[in-house]
């Protein structure tokens, strides 16, 4: 096999590489859109992840798995948006503490279920298309989750840029003051941005445990949601630029583990961080930019709102 | 198991240390030997860390009238293992098991404060007057994983998932290379590391890389079962690691170098309750039932059965050693010459590849 031949797999395990992160990217944007910094994801995920792959093994049934992730995910969202919004915890501190208790929570909910194997999800076939060279496994020949998560970036894209509903929610996340002032309500529509947020994480967790490597083991999102929150800024909030970011990360993962696999005489521990030294220098070069990150920062991210203030 | 992850779970909700769950399983009785082990993954990794948990149990099993077992999961490598062992050593642990190679400085260190506790340091070489160290020839069962793909790789091509780059990992690929190319010398063998003993997706994404570039025979040296079930995907072989992982992918599943610590760890226990408990160094191999392989998958041919067999069986019997000369580098040079074999040091400074693999070791 020449080494040409290998950008189809590699571009067919860039996209599946990138799911997890995309589901969990998207709903932390507009997590953070509507102003609110949830570091939870980590925890969400694995939560997600655990619940989507129990449910599966007992009913059979992966659309009812992942369904129950997403429940799953939103319900331990839940527990961050009534700390952060009406309690008025820190944000900051409840997240870290959201993601602690993601890792024991799933791990005890999961302790019935280690050492079970589950098929993964049947891949898409197009005959004809499936079998293109290169870009055929890539673009046809990937399961439905992976096409799901790309679909969900235009559709959160629209929803933000070009609905009213988002239009008011970016507002909240702009100005909660001036956004109370003029009758919405900022908390409820927090509540439910962390809500999403929370599904789309359990998605992207459940994503991992029911298809990517089809089992349930401790801590088996091993930091992704951390990249999935890193996505976001590098993202400047925006979606399209997080699915971009989602599979800048994704390829350089499964290209540093394919110059390995050829030989090419490259310290391996350097190769391992190289999607992580991507993430800052990316994050590096907007910085430099303060408009830039002034101008999609939602300005009132992480703050604290009371409507009594 | 259920009291203490649950303890996690309300620690995690308070932001806690893992390591304060240390003494929750532990009973009150005080005239019993309490006995902690440390394990640097989750002990529910199907592999490493479930395998001395097993060992665990049968102290626990064999001795329970007299022992209580206390352990901490999932510590990782470094700073943070000193405090845990220090835990288990202010709280009354008498005998503590580290299980892994990266809590070497961390048990030594707290070994030194605690003289009347002893210590059993697994993978390592330092040792002290209350330090021992025990680990598994596990080469030797790579040596009967290698001659098997050998004889079963259609393309020539090993695909093989490191952790790493060790000398134990290192010497584990040697020694699966040697045996691999002396049943098919046209074989070779490409290392893909992880650098992590524990990432379901990073290894299912190694072994896809690994296929993609022609492998038909996975081996891993890391813990997930991610490789099988990946393997199992694209319908090619995969050889398991610590312990049977044939459920994961039965038409996938070779065999797996199974580590056994059960019969070690109730004789070092019992060592302790009789007072004849020596800070030795204890590394056995197939002979001594530390090392074993996993049943054969049903596939093989009944002819490899029978030579792999047969070289577990000179393996015990001494006839054949793992490193047995000539064993050459990458660059053809005779390390081993003919009627030698690698001594135990070498074995475990080994820092170089056998003729046959392909790239270099990450220095």
């Amino acid at each position: 096999m020449n080494d040409f031949a290998l950008i189809g797999p590699i571009l067919a395990a860039m996209f599946a590489a990138a799911t997890p992160l995309l589901f969990a990217a998207l709903g932390e944007l507009v997590v953070e859109k509507s102003g609110v910094l949830n570091l939870g994801v980590e925890g969400m995920m694995l939560v997600g992840a655990v619940c989507g792959f129990a449910v599966t093994i007992q009913t059979g049934s992966a659309v009812t798995g992942f369904l129950v992730a997403a429940l799953a995910g939103a319900a331990t969202a839940s527990l961050f948006a009534v700390l952060t919004l009406f309690l008025l915890a820190n944000q900051v501190a409840t997240g870290l503490a959201l993601t602690l208790f993601g890792v024991g929570l799933s791990a005890l909910i999961g302790q019935g279920f280690v050492g079970i194997p589950l098929e993964g999800l049947p891949k898409l076939y197009i005959p004809g298309l499936t079998d293109l060279p290169v870009v055929g496994q890539a673009l046809f020949g990937q399961d439905i989750m992976v096409y799901l998560a790309v679909a969900a970036v235009p559709l959160v894209h629209l929803f933000l840029y070009r609905t009213r509903a988002g239009l008011v929610l970016r507002a909240v996340g702009e100005n909660h003051t001036a956004a109370h002032a003029l009758g919405y309500k900022v908390l409820r529509i927090r509540f439910l941005a962390v809500l999403f947020g929370g599904a789309m994480a359990g998605l992207g967790g459940a994503f991992l445990s029911m298809d990517y490597t089809p089992m349930w083991a401790e801590n088996m999102t091993s930091g992704r949601g951390w990249i999935a929150l890193a996505l976001v800024v590098f993202a400047t909030w925006k979606p399209v630029r997080a699915m971009l970011g989602a599979w800048l990360f994704g390829g350089v993962t499964i290209l540093q583990l394919h110059v390995q696999g050829l030989g090419i005489d490259v310290p391996s521990q350097l190769l391992s961080m190289l999607p992580y030294l991507a993430t800052v220098l990316v994050l590096v070069l907007i910085s430099r930019d303060v408009a830039r990150i002034r101008l999609n920062a939602p300005a009132c991210l992480g703050k604290l709102f009371h409507p009594d203030a | 198991m259920n009291r203490r992850t649950m303890g996690k779970a309300v620690l995690g909700l308070a932001g806690a240390a893992i390591a304060l769950s240390v003494g929750m399983g532990s009973a009150l009785a005080q005239d019993k030997l309490k006995v902690g082990f440390v394990y640097v993954g989750p002990v529910s990794d199907h592999g490493y860390s479930y395998q001395h948990d097993q060992g665990r149990l049968a102290v626990e099993k064999e001795l329970g009238d007299k022992v209580t077992t206390t352990f901490v999961e999932n510590v990782p490598e470094g700073a943070d293992a000193e405090r845990v062992v220090e835990q288990l050593a202010a709280s009354g642990h008498k005998l503590i098991f580290t299980t892994s190679f990266g809590f070497m400085n961390p048990t030594l260190k707290v070994a030194k404060r605690y003289p009347d506790v002893k210590f059993e340091h697994a993978t390592g070489y330092k040792r002290a007057e209350n330090v021992a160290t025990y680990s598994g020839r596990f080469y030797e069962g790579r040596t009967v994983v290698g001659a098997i793909a050998g004889k079963m790789t259609k393309s020539n091509i090993i695909g093989y998932i490191g952790s790493y780059p060790i000398p134990e990992v290192v010497g584990g690929i040697n020694a699966f290379t040697i045996a691999l190319r002396e049943q098919n010398p046209k074989a070779e063998v490409r290392v893909v590391w992880v650098n992590s003993w524990y990432d379901p997706g990073k290894e299912a994404e190694a072994a896809k890389a690994l296929i993609d570039q022609g492998a038909d025979v996975i081996v891993q040296h890391t813990d997930s079962p991610a490789p099988i079930q990946t393997a199992q995907e694209r319908g090619l072989w995969s050889v398991g690691q610590s312990s049977d992982m044939t459920r994961f992918g039965p038409k996938s599943h070779l065999t797996a170098i199974v580590e056994d610590w059960n019969g070690y760890y109730v004789q070092r226990v019992k060592a302790v309750l009789d007072g004849s408990w020596k800070p030795i160094d204890t590394w056995g191999g197939i002979s001594t039932g530390m090392v074993e392989l996993a049943p054969y998958n049903p596939a093989i041919p009944a002819d490899v059965v029978k030579m792999a067999d047969q070289l577990k069986a000179d393996i015990v019997s001494g006839k054949r050693h793992s490193f047995q000369g000539p064993v050459k580098d990458q660059a053809g040079k005779v390390v081993i010459p003919e009627g030698k074999t690698a001594t135990d040091e070498q074995i475990l400074k080994m820092d170089w590849y056998v003729e046959g693999v392909q790239g270099k070791v990450p220095k």
